[in-house]
């Protein structure tokens, strides 16, 4: 599914002759409705969260970010995706490096697996750690008697984070790998290259720009991560709450500025995602036009 | 004969058992081994007991706001996204690179931060909460703003499941058409149109498929009134709270198969897209 959000807008598909395209009032009016649409269902939220969080002015702000609380839900965020991002990348790689680069039976059905976690509600993602290490759950008892606590602690946030975030590095590679074929990797191995020197030499060059976004995508995901999270993590506030769960907390107790001005933060981490993406495009689209004049 | 078999015996490539094996064993672990522990758990219910929880009146509410609201949705995410993505494929305006990005912030922005700035601007307070008001309508803690909220989620999927195909589209195709004296319009339902019609059923799967799922964005905007705008995985939440597991996995169960069947025919329309594009 995150596959399909890698589009490249070529550059000759906007010259149309003027017989098949529409004419400038026509194409004026379509261009202004989207743009309105987008500006109401896009742009202003992402306004509005600066607009709520500096509304009290920037003392309020800043003593929102740096409240202790705050700082540890950052920690304790930062500390979840330094785990989880890492573990799915490397699924990721090696995932589109079986079926990228090999025939074998059931290749579809492997992609769906892939896909799972994607169309699983976030609530449910959470609650199947609770179903197998909560005290009810099926090793509860057992983790009970050895005095390891999975949910409502951190391992449980790490899974739930883990699992909700499995795809998106596959995701981005599968087809990027795909389409790179295998030509570059046989002929180095023809020539003698073992299979790490492959990899590190031929593979990951070539896969790096898709790579970068794939990881900070999946790093925004799991910074980000709220249903999942909310039903493991127990909500003990400086422990257990992550950034996600600190705005929620902050809301409900009618501090919106508060709440907002920790939310910007998560914005801006969404925005250097969307640049990341941006610079990987360009990057392809550059790559794509030398391989033409070649 | 001999090419092919040459081929398919071919691999010089290593890494095969490694990639595949690790592959599949952290996939079992952290997907399909606690996924099916949801399966495992409402076989500790008897048939009755899980028929009880799941058409409990409060119960069928919640799928019900769930299911309408999402598709609701995804159909005006239907309209917008194709007409999005005709404009960033076709057209050239200032600031189109931009407004591409922008599509995708549905997808990296957090849903809880999407949650509250959607609540704040459409409670009866808010930029445009305020200017509904005094027309008697009443966005924000209604299904309406569950909708506004999901309209949100889903806008990525539908532009980009339907742009690359757009981007492909041959101009022959429509030049064709234009020969043969069709209008544009008429080139549009009779030519374009039918091609996309794939993409469009993905996209719109999709963004529905994300929307009954959603818990983030939603449940700031819904008010959370039970049988009025209490979503089927705010329900899981709350069972969960209350310590009724079995309820929860049943709820969760019942939305799971959803899902997985929704997987499916998304897959298997990418499928059908795929083999189009290669036999041609």
């Amino acid at each position: 599914m995150a596959g399909a959000v890698t589009a490249h807008l070529s550059q000759e598909a906007s010259k149309r002759p003027k017989h098949i395209t529409e004419s400038a009032g026509v194409r004026w009016l379509l261009i202004s409705i989207a743009l309105v649409f987008l500006s109401l269902a896009v742009v202003m939220p992402l306004v509005s969260v600066f607009i709520e969080a500096f509304k009290k002015g920037f003392d309020v702000y800043k003593a929102a970010i740096t409240d202790p609380d705050a700082l540890s839900a950052l920690r304790l965020t930062l500390f979840v995706a330094l785990i989880a991002v890492p573990l799915n990348a490397v699924f990721g790689i090696s995932a589109a490096w079986a079926i990228s680069k090999f025939r074998f039976k059931g290749k579809n059905f492997l992609i769906t697996l892939i896909d799972l976690p994607f169309a699983v509600s976030p609530v449910i993602s959470g609650m199947i750690y609770i179903l197998l290490f909560g005290a009810q759950g099926f090793l509860g008892p057992w983790l009970d008697k050895h005095d390891i606590q999975i949910v409502f602690a951190l391992p449980g946030i790490v899974l739930a984070t883990i699992f909700v975030t499995v795809p998106f590095v596959a995701r981005e590679l599968i087809p990027l790998m795909q389409a790179q074929g295998v030509q570059e990797e046989e002929a180095a191995a023809v020539l003698g290259a073992k299979g790490w020197q492959i990899f590190w030499r031929i593979t990951l060059p070539n896969i790096k720009w898709g790579l970068l976004y794939g990881v900070i995508l999946s790093n925004a995901r799991a910074m980000g991560e709220f249903g999942a999270v909310s039903v493991v993590s127990g909500h003990i506030r400086g422990e257990t709450n992550t950034l996600p769960l600190h705005i929620e907390i902050l809301y409900n107790e009618y501090q919106f500025s508060a709440s907002f001005a920790v939310a910007s933060l998560l914005v801006m981490l969404a925005v250097l995602t969307l640049l990341v993406k941006a610079l990987f495009e360009w990057k392809t689209n550059q790559g794509a036009s030398h391989e033409k004049l070649n | 004969m001999k090419g092919s078999k040459a081929k398919k015996s071919k691999n010089v490539l290593p890494g095969f058992g490694l990639s595949m094996g690790f592959t599949i064993a952290y996939l079992s672990l952290i997907v399909l081994i606690p996924l099916a522990g949801v399966f495992v758990k409402t076989t500790g219910l008897s048939w009755n007991e899980f028929w009880a929880v799941i058409t409990n009146p409060r119960v069928i509410a919640s799928y019900r706001i769930s299911f309408t609201t999402s598709v609701l949705a995804a159909l005006t995410n239907l309209v917008f996204g194709l007409l999005v993505a005709w404009v960033l494929v076709r057209y050239r305006f200032p600031g189109k690179k931009i407004i591409d990005s922008l599509v995708d912030l549905p997808f990296a922005l957090p849903t809880a931060v999407a949650g509250i700035a959607l609540t704040a601007i459409y409670a009866p307070n808010g930029w445009v909460g305020s200017l509904l008001e005094p027309l008697g309508l009443k966005v924000a803690y209604t299904q309406l703003g569950i909708t506004i909220a999901l309209i949100f989620i889903g806008i990525p999927f539908v532009v980009r499941t339907v742009q690359p195909v757009l981007q492909d589209f041959e101009k022959d195709t429509e030049e064709a058409a234009v020969m043969l004296g069709a209008y544009r319009w008429r080139t549009f339902w009779k030519v374009i149109f039918p091609e996309l019609l794939p993409a469009l059923l993905t996209g719109f799967t999709l963004a529905f498929a994300r929307g009954i799922g959603e818990y983030g964005s939603v449940v700031f905007i819904s008010g959370n009134m039970p049988m009025k705008t209490e979503i089927a995985p705010l329900l899981i939440m709350t069972k969960l709270e209350q310590f009724d597991y079995k309820g929860a996995t049943a709820i969760a169960l019942v939305m799971l198969i959803i899902s997985f069947l929704l997987l499916l025919l998304i897959n298997f329309m990418q499928w059908r897209i795929s083999r189009r594009t290669i036999a041609e």
